[in-house]
Formats: C-alpha cells, structure tokens, sequence
C-alpha cells in the first residue's frame, strides 16, 4: 500500500546525513586513501534505499496504490484502508527499512575487515623491507 | 516473479561489476543498487506474504504469476533507463561534451 515510504524517508534521513559527513571529512582533509570513507559508506546506503524505494513505487504505481495526483495514495480515501496502510507501513515498511540497513552494515563491517588487513599487510610489508 | 527477476538481475549486474572494469566506468553500480535494494525490500514483502497465506504463496495463479513477470520485466527496463539516463548525464566517458563540443 506504501510501505516503501518508510525507507523513502530513511534514505532522505541519510542523503543529509551524507552531506554532514562529507563537509565534515573535506574540513579534516582527511589524506589517507587506503581505506573507503563513511561518506562513500552512506553512499551504499544511499543507494539501496532509494534505488530500491523507486522500483517499489514504481511496483504500487502499477497496482493502482498511487497516483499522480493528490493525494497520491487511494488508501488515504478511505479510513479503514488508511489504517491498513498504516499497519502495513509500520511492519513490513519498517522491516524493509531494517533488513537494508543491516545488509549495508554487514556489507561496511566486511570492508573495514578487509582495509584493516590490507593496513596491516601494507606495515608488515614496510617493516621487512627496512 | 517480480522478486525472482530482480534478484536475478541483482547477481547478474553484480557478477558485471565484479569482472568488468569498463562497467564500473559507466557506473553500473547504479543498477546494483536499485537492483539488491528492490530485491531486499520484496524479499520482506514475500516473506509477509508467506506468513498470512503459507503454502499458497507458492502456487500462485497463472495470470497473477504472467503479470507479476510482465511487471519484473518493467521494473528491469525502468531500472535500465535510469542507469542510461545516470551515465547520459554524468557522462563518465565524455563522450556527450565531445558530441556536443564538435557542433
């Protein structure tokens, strides 16, 4: 019904997010490229909520959930439908939210393994060639 | 089927990126993103499903199975217009401000 507007408002939650963090790493001129910055990281995040939000409008779109004029969602004209839609937006919204959040932080908890272990591979290299 | 194309969609967008470095250029990451997000978001989707309905969720009726596909294939299609519209405009080879530089 629009359930996908519970991640569409998590991905505009994160957009400024993003810019606050990378403002915030171009004042500290951070110089080191090793790893991959936050920013770049919420950029992921970024990416999958609204890519996936789209393609799920898209999808109620094609099922007559909304509509391009206002006020955009049919279940909104009808009581018992809007609580509906609400239920559904506060369990499987809210799900959908969650369960992309947290593929994105499992995706970020590997990459920093990966750049922790190219650091420290990058030292030991460093250390025998002295 | 919606969630079925856009996963297959997702690995195969992947597996792209993962072995073409020219992809990457063009950004095809773009695509992974609306591809693994959507595939996410349905994936709860279904799983809700399979809880109120159980074992019907996996016998679906031919024609919401044919317009479930039909709908798949939209989604892929849209997916792909946006991803040319991305590399039209952020024109990651120049190939647009060259096109345009010449006349």
């Amino acid at each position: 019904m629009a359930c996908f507007l519970v991640p569409t408002a998590e991905a505009i939650v994160t957009t400024v997010v993003k810019k606050a963090v990378e403002k915030k790493e171009i004042k500290e001129n951070k110089k080191d490229d090793s790893t991959v910055k936050f920013s770049e990281k919420l950029g992921w995040l970024n990416g999958m909520l609204w890519g996936g939000s789209g393609l799920l409008a898209f999808e109620h779109l094609w099922h007559g959930e909304i509509t391009p004029f206002f006020p955009f969602l049919t279940a909104v004209s009808d009581p018992s439908e809007t609580a509906e839609m609400l239920h559904e937006m506060a369990t499987s919204g809210t799900a959908m939210a969650v369960v992309v959040t947290l593929a994105w932080a499992g995706v970020v908890l590997a990459t920093n393994k990966i750049s922790v272990k190219k650091l420290e591979e990058n030292r030991i290299k460093g250390e025998t060639s002295e | 089927m919606t969630l079925l194309i856009t996963v297959l969609s997702a690995v195969i967008s992947t597996l792209i990126w993962y072995t073409n470095e020219k992809a990457r250029e063009l950004k095809i990451g773009v695509l992974l993103y609306m591809f693994w997000g959507a595939s996410l978001m349905w994936l709860v989707d279904a799983v809700v499903e399979y809880i109120e309905i159980r074992e019907e969720y996996f016998s679906p009726a031919l024609s919401d199975m044919l317009n479930d596909t039909f709908l798949g294939l939209t989604e892929v299609v849209l997916a792909l217009v946006v991803w040319v519209g991305i590399i039209l405009f952020k024109d990651p080879k120049l190939t647009v401000k060259k096109v345009l530089g010449r006349k």
